[in-house]
């Protein structure tokens, strides 16, 4: 089946979730800047965000009388907003390795090794 | 006053007070003033408290039964005697072990007599044993580096033995059957052998105090067996008969073993009870019972009927015999008379004061006193026996003491000399003449002991050797001593007045002569070894006081060193030689005496004298009354008047007047000499028989011990150590090892482990990235729908 050929559907979606989600695990494997590594977890996080979305549609979700058929679109709501405190929480980090280490070079801070 | 109720409760209160002293300075001594010195005076207090509550049972029972010349022969025992009980220990069926009592004249004669002496002993221990209050330096007891031992001294722990020795032999006195007396006995034993051991740091002590201890042991054997023939045979131990009351609460009467034996409707004649008849004749009993089947009434009719017959023929007899032998046999021990004598000689290891506590109130004045109570079961072969037993001993006895030079060992042999006459007296039917002797000898025996003691405590030394002149340094110890040995020598003016020595020998004397009367010929020895022991009496009596107090000092140093004994030890000596000499007299203005008083006690049957026994019927035990008649009295009074005499003459020339050298005569009975000086060899001849065997057998004993069962026991011990072992290695190398490799495991797989955690943020994504990947691929592969159950 053509993808580019067929209307816009769950596919579509999921094949932008799949290279959200590897942009930013290969962002986060090569930058070596943390504010890098800060942002292929957003994209990480935002892959999975879509992903949600698109399972949630209309037509996927079994009728229950438990949901109300909002749940896939809630939990992307919630992990947006854990993602804003993530990035707080990590800038706050950042600032702080840099004051120690003088540098923001996460190959600098092996510290915590096994 | 109800006699029969307060009696016995007086004698009881004047019985316990010395335990309750015993018991205070048992458990508070050493706190009763500086170095326990109060505890004199609480004992002291206690034994002067039971004398005077025993003179009160005295004056209280001479008020109802009033002495008169006549009195006795002829009312029943039950009025004579009180039986009762204190209180029950426990019942069988009808067999009862009882605290009771049997009080009679003689049972309160003893007991004033004991406290009294007791008391003077007491007293005079204040002052001899004043050295034990500070610490005692003891050269005859050197420790092991030469050095003499120094100790603690142990004052109130000599007052706390003496008030026990007095509890027990006042227990004694006053028991009512025979299980009682046997513990008392024992408890008489036990604080003789406390007292003779007191200094038992000193090796010799410590020996004499195991010897008479081993020794008495002996003869209680024999009185067991006694013991259990009456206890089998009568079902009692009891003496007299009295009415308890029952779980129902009746009155049953309880019976005795006099009433058995004398049994009044055969007018007190010595008879052997139904029991024992009937133990003997067991085998025609059961042929009885059997040819009755289970009619076991009419059976015990037809065995009733037969007893008398059975009687007749003996049955019973031997077991009768057999049981006065053994109670004998105790008292042989106790008294130490003839083949067991040979403690108490050695028993003068012991303090003074206990050796005159020993001598003359308790410890051998208990084997005198039982055979006396006991007396009505005794029969004429058993007499006899007691007879020449004690006839024996006298004259051993007196001869070893002509040789013996150790002050406190004469005196020893002369006890054992005295009790030798009281059991001859007793042995030919001379109730009365034996125990009387036993309470004059009581009295002088203490003042002799004691004014010993006096000489050794103002000398240091005991042997006669080293004595001489004594007179002029210590007067009232010399003159006090003197009247002892009148006393104990019997003088008197024949058929007029005496010491109370006097009184008693020519009993005993005149008992031997009736004796002599009733059994012409061989009964006669017993008269002359009986005039021969008192000539020898005179003999190392005088020759003690003329070699310690007459002559010239044989010892300047120990001369100039000696002294009179302080107040409270002379006190004593005047009091008893007071006693010594009067207690024999009759009360001013009436006939009553400690004589009428005893033969008040005699029991029933008991004057009319005994014969026909079985096993020897010509032998006749004369009755006691005929012996004192007038014609006989005055033979045997001046017969002895002139032994003594003789006696006393002798030790005069030879020690008194110095005519005679004794080293002369010592030359010309060298033999014999020999003999006497050592002991006649008895201590050796025991250390033969008996002494060395057993030390052979303990040593092969002891060999098998080491060889064989220690071996044993070794070896087991080996083998619970090896099996030890094992399990130690077994749990250290299995069990620990299994935990421990788990332990290591775990160490070196995380020692590798974390190798992974490398603090490179780059490759824990690429871990994840990788892990993410390896979940596809496993999803892809494996994954379908049915897994995740839609």
């Amino acid at each position: 089946m053509n993808i580019f050929a067929s209307p816009v559907g769950m596919v579509h979606y999921l094949m932008v979730g799949a290279v959200l989600f590897v942009c930013g695990i290969a962002c986060m494997a090569t930058k070596r800047n943390i504010l890098g590594v800060l942002m292929g977890i957003e994209l990480v996080l935002n892959g999975a965000n879509l992903n949600f979305v698109a399972f949630s549609a209309k037509a996927l979700v079994k009728e229950s009388t438990m949901g109300i058929g909002l749940e896939g679109t809630v939990i992307a709501l919630f992990v947006i907003a854990l993602a804003a405190a993530e990035a707080a929480v990590a800038l706050a980090i950042a600032l702080s390795f840099y004051h120690t280490h003088a540098t923001v070079d996460v190959d600098r801070g092996q510290e915590l090794k096994g | 006053m109800d006699v029969d109720l307060w009696l016995p409760r007086l004698l009881a209160l004047a019985w316990l007070t010395p335990l309750a002293s015993f018991a205070v300075i048992l458990f508070f001594g050493p706190r009763l003033g500086r170095s326990g010195r109060y505890a004199a005076q609480l004992a002291t207090v206690a034994v002067g408290l039971s004398c005077l509550l025993s003179f009160a049972a005295l004056g209280i029972w001479l008020l109802h039964y009033p002495l008169s010349a006549a009195h006795g022969a002829h009312e029943p025992a039950a009025q004579r005697a009180l039986c009762g009980e204190w209180y029950l220990l426990c019942a069988f069926g009808k067999l009862r072990f009882v605290i009771s009592y049997y009080i009679d004249a003689l049972t309160l004669a003893m007991f004033c007599m004991v406290t009294l002496v007791a008391l003077c002993i007491h007293v005079y221990s204040w002052g001899y044993m004043a050295e034990e209050l500070q610490e005692v330096t003891d050269a005859l007891a050197p420790l092991s580096d030469g050095q003499p031992l120094r100790r603690k001294g142990r004052y109130c722990r000599f007052f706390q033995w003496l008030s026990l020795f007095c509890f027990s032999m006042l227990g004694l006195v006053v028991a009512g059957n025979l299980a009682m007396v046997f513990v008392f006995w024992e408890l008489v034993g036990i604080c003789s052998y406390l007292l003779i051991g007191f200094w038992y740091e000193r090796r010799s002590a410590a020996y004499a105090a195991s010897k008479a201890f081993i020794v008495n042991r002996v003869g209680d054997c024999g009185m067991l067996v006694g013991l259990m023939i009456l206890l089998s045979g009568l079902g009692t131990l009891s003496f007299g008969v009295y009415y308890i009351r029952d779980e129902q609460g009746r009155s049953v009467l309880q019976a005795g073993i006099f009433s058995q034996v004398r049994p009044a409707r055969s007018d007190f004649q010595l008879q052997v009870p139904d029991g024992l008849v009937r133990m003997s004749a067991w085998r025609e009993v059961l042929k009885i019972l059997g040819a009755h089947g289970g009619n076991t009434a009419a059976a015990e009719k037809v065995i009733s009927e037969k007893l008398p017959d059975w009687r007749k023929s003996g049955y019973g007899y031997g077991l009768l015999l057999l049981a006065g032998l053994g109670v004998f046999c105790g008292c042989v021990g106790k008294s130490a008379q003839f083949p067991l004598h040979v403690w108490l000689p050695d028993a003068m290891e012991g303090p003074t004061p206990v050796s005159a506590l020993i001598h003359a109130a308790t410890m051998v004045a208990a084997g005198v006193y039982l055979v006396g109570r006991f007396y009505p079961a005794f029969t004429p072969e058993v007499l006899l026996i007691i007879a020449v037993v004690g006839c024996v001993t006298l004259l051993l006895a007196g001869t070893i003491a002509l040789t013996a030079t150790d002050i406190k060992r004469v005196l020893a042999y002369s006890t054992v000399s005295q009790l030798g006459f009281m059991m001859l007296a007793l042995g030919l039917g001379g109730w009365l003449a034996g125990v009387f002797h036993l309470l004059t000898h009581a009295f002088f025996k203490a003042l002799l002991f004691l004014c010993a003691g006096s000489v050794i405590h103002a000398c240091g030394v005991n042997e006669m050797p080293c004595f001489g002149g004594l007179r002029r340094k210590m007067p009232i110890t010399a003159w006090t001593m003197l009247i002892g040995c009148l006393a104990i020598t019997g003088a008197g003016i024949p058929t007029l007045i005496g010491l109370s020595g006097f009184y008693s020998k020519d009993l005993i004397l005149s008992q031997g002569f009736s004796f002599w009367s009733a059994n012409p010929g061989l009964g006669g020895w017993f008269f002359f070894g009986a005039l021969l022991g008192a000539c020898l009496t005179a003999c190392y009596m005088f020759r003690l006081w003329y070699l310690t107090f007459s002559g010239t000092p044989r010892d300047a140093h120990i001369y100039q060193h000696a002294h009179e004994s302080p107040r409270v030890m002379s006190v004593p000596l005047v009091v008893l030689a007071l006693l010594a000499a009067t207690v024999g007299w009759k009360a001013p203005g009436t006939d009553w005496s400690l004589r009428t008083l005893l033969e008040q006690a005699c029991p029933p049957g008991v004057e009319k004298g005994l014969s026909h026994g079985w096993y020897w019927p010509a032998v006749t035990l004369p009755a006691e009354k005929p012996a004192h008649e007038y014609y006989t009295a005055v033979i045997v009074e001046w017969s002895a008047f002139l032994v003594a005499l003789i006696g006393f003459l002798a030790a005069t020339v030879i020690y008194g007047m110095r005519k005679l050298d004794p080293a002369v005569i010592r030359r010309y009975f060298a033999p014999l000499y020999s003999l006497f000086w050592h002991k006649w060899w008895f201590d050796e001849l025991y250390g033969l028989l008996f002494v060395r065997p057993v030390l052979k057998l303990s040593l092969l004993a002891a060999a098998i011990d080491r060889h064989v069962w220690d071996r044993l026991a070794d070896g087991s011990a080996r083998a619970v150590a090896a099996l030890a072992r094992f399990d130690d290695y077994f749990d250290r190398r299995l069990v620990d090892g299994a935990v421990n490799l788990l332990a290591r495991w775990t160490q070196a797989s995380a020692y590798r482990l974390r190798r992974l955690q490398t603090g490179n943020l780059h490759s824990y994504i690429l871990w994840l990235a990788a892990g993410l990947i390896g979940l596809f691929v496993l999803l892809t592969l494996y994954w379908n729908y049915t897994m995740a159950g839609i």
